[in-house]
């Protein structure tokens, strides 16, 4: 199995950004994902640092791929879209039929804001050139499996393994709200969090993460412990989603724990509120935890 | 050509409903966890489905099936037999999120008119498209997060026909990209049919108020004489940072009365109403009462309903829809309040 970084969900400082890009040259992981795709107001690096960031991956020997947003709406979106698509030369992740529309006939990354949850639906992706499919987020491994043993030729399953799970997009943007500030006056003060802003019940119990137009998980998915069954299934590729804390330790656990068959490894503690959560891979409740 | 309103129906009663009182189509779905509101007690089973078509066809209302989940390897047998089932009793659209489920309807059934569910996600021309050449499918419902400018820039991209939302519940996320529901409960929208279930649903009296959880989780606190709401897990209250308060959305019905003329002047073809899990009444007075906003304001403005191109000039100021009739529409709307939801964006 191979290690992904997914592409950073949050409004990240730009300096802390290249740092993190730079790092990941020399982590133990196979393929970076890069670019936007929550809001397309946010600029986390200027258009012309991207090639740049790119190439010192590939050069460090990772495969680089470029998200692209989830939800689009406007036509300056759909611009940006098929920019991106032009210049990645088929190592683009859709996240919109838009740019499964726009892609098809070269190779694509069905990302995980598709909904491909048959294999009829996952057939004619591959035919109009996915060559991986990040399942969404909500499908049961058991499910996943099923797919995955009648999967068209070539084609590389990866699943979302750790992480705040992206669960919702919306056209409001929840951070500014939470801040009484209008949309189109955010200040871009999601930049203000870079793991989110956690929601709580009135009970205190960190429930979500408000990040921007995008809702996610208070806890943080971690398949570590499952990394056997992910394996059975038929899991090619493991997301691992950038948090601001203990991210290099998540990487050599992951790391560890491939290559030597031991999920015992040691694990950070969950540095946010709301712990971990494994639910999902059941077919349970995405909150639940059995660890 | 005029703007058609395209009405919900649960059950046959509420089928009939909606045909009595002005309706140019009824969506119905048939019973399992096929359609997005897979709820105890709703839907046609298929004898009920026939009787409900013969009873439409007979008053000129056209049927329209509902069939907008995602299927699964397990679930989808039963949803390949409901694309069947709606083709042989001659519905008049089959209303679709799923490509797989498309790609089956297009070899099937080629003569079968196909909409692309407002689960289907499209909120571009381009995604439109997508489902236009794979499918030849005929109309979009549009996600309930487009401006009305969005909506108008949106028709003159596309060769589909565009139905929007025009009242009944409000969700403010991306319909078909939403999976708050199964992260709360196991049970999603695009899998199950079902956002915030009744059996995760609990209800408990506590000296601090009225509680509602949803399995286990605290949605809402209500304060004594304080109006309870169902639990939607979007429109409860929660803390972020130090306020407590409608975090995501207020319960509330989108209302677009106001936005009619402007609605009819960008091109959309038809106005849905949400709602199967509604009562028959519920259904017979919101149709009449949109059925009058709709003559009114087609009456008002006869320009406008002659579809695309010719009159683009956005929504007349003088447009006022009747106090009487946005009152009868409050009293009946989730939270007796309504909003114009994304059409006008207050919070830009």
């Amino acid at each position: 199995m191979k290690l992904a970084v997914g592409p950073v969900l949050y409004l990240w400082d730009r300096t802390i950004a290249l740092d993190f890009y730079a790092a990941l040259c020399d982590a133990p992981v196979d393929i970076v994902y890069l670019g936007e795709v929550v809001c397309s107001k946010r600029r986390v690096l200027q258009r012309e640092d991207w090639p740049g960031v790119a190439q010192a991956l590939r050069d460090a020997g990772k495969e680089v791929v470029f998200s692209t947003l989830a939800l689009i709406e406007a036509e300056s979106e759909l611009a940006t879209m098929a920019r991106i698509a032009d210049s990645a030369g088929g190592h683009v992740e859709a996240n919109d039929m838009a740019a499964v529309q726009y892609s098809a006939g070269r190779p694509f990354v069905a990302g995980p804001h598709l909904n491909i949850y048959n294999a009829a639906t996952l057939a004619m992706m591959a035919a109009h050139g996915a060559r991986r499919w990040v399942a969404p987020v909500e499908m049961p491994l058991a499910t996943i499996a099923t797919l995955g043993a009648a999967r068209p030729p070539g084609l590389e399953i990866e699943v979302f393994a750790y992480g705040r799970l992206p669960l919702a997009f919306s056209a409001r943007c929840f951070t500014a709200r939470a801040q009484n500030r209008p949309k189109d006056e955010c200040g871009f003060i999601c930049g203000d969090y870079p793991d989110g802003i956690t929601l709580y019940s009135r009970e205190d119990q960190p429930f979500l993460t408000l990040n921007g137009i995008q809702t996610q998980s208070a806890a943080v998915q971690n398949l570590l412990p499952h990394i056997g069954a992910l394996r059975s299934a038929g899991v090619d590729i493991l997301r691992l989603s950038p948090q601001s804390q203990d991210f290099p330790a998540v990487i050599r656990a992951f790391r560890t724990a491939l290559d030597s068959g031991d999920a015992a490894t040691s694990f950070p503690e969950p540095s946010l509120p709301g712990g971990y959560c494994d639910g999902y891979l059941r077919g349970e409740a995405g909150i639940d935890h059995a660890g | 050509m005029k703007l058609e309103l395209v009405c919900p129906a649960g059950t046959l009663p509420a089928l009939r409903a909606a045909v009595d009182h002005g309706a140019d189509a009824v969506y119905i779905g048939f019973r399992g966890a096929t359609n997005a509101r897979n709820f105890p007690g709703l839907n046609f089973s298929e004898k009920e489905a026939a009787a409900g078509i013969a009873y439409a066809h007979e008053r000129g209302t056209r049927v329209f099936v509902a069939l907008n989940v995602y299927p699964s390897p397990a679930t989808w047998d039963a949803a390949t037999a409901v694309i069947d089932t709606a083709a042989r009793l001659g519905v008049d659209a089959l209303i679709l999120a799923d490509p797989g489920l498309m790609h089956y309807a297009t070899n099937r059934h080629p003569a079968l008119r196909l909409h692309l569910s407002v689960q289907g996600s499209a909120t571009n021309w381009r995604a439109i498209e997508f489902y236009r050449r794979e499918f030849g499918v005929r109309r979009a419902v549009l996600p309930r997060v487009l401006s009305v400018t969005q909506v108008a820039r949106l028709i003159e991209r596309t060769e589909v026909e565009i139905e929007v939302f025009g009242f009944g519940s409000l969700c403010v996320m991306v319909e078909g990209r939403c999976a708050l529901s199964s992260f709360a409960t196991g049970h999603s929208p695009n899998t199950q049919g079902v956002c915030s279930p009744a059996h995760a649903v609990r209800w408990e009296e506590t000296p601090a108020g009225r509680q509602s959880r949803l399995n286990g989780i605290l949605i809402d606190r209500y304060s004594p004489g304080e109006a309870a709401g169902y639990p939607t897990l979007c429109k409860g209250r929660f803390r972020v940072n130090d306020s407590v308060f409608h975090a995501l959305e207020e319960p509330t019905s989108l209302n677009a009365l106001d936005v009619l003329p402007a609605l009819m002047a960008a091109g959309v073809k038809a106005i849905k109403v949400e709602g199967r899990q509604r009562s028959p009444a519920y259904v017979a007075q919101v149709t009449g009462l949109l059925r009058r906003a709709l003559d009114l304001c087609a009456a008002a403005y006869p320009g406008r309903t002659e579809g695309h191109g010719d009159d683009r000039a956005g929504s007349p100021a003088s447009w006022t829809p009747p106090a009487d009739l946005l009152s009868a529409l409050d009293a009946l709307a989730e939270g007796r309040t309504h909003t114009l939801g994304a059409y006008h964006r207050p919070w830009q």
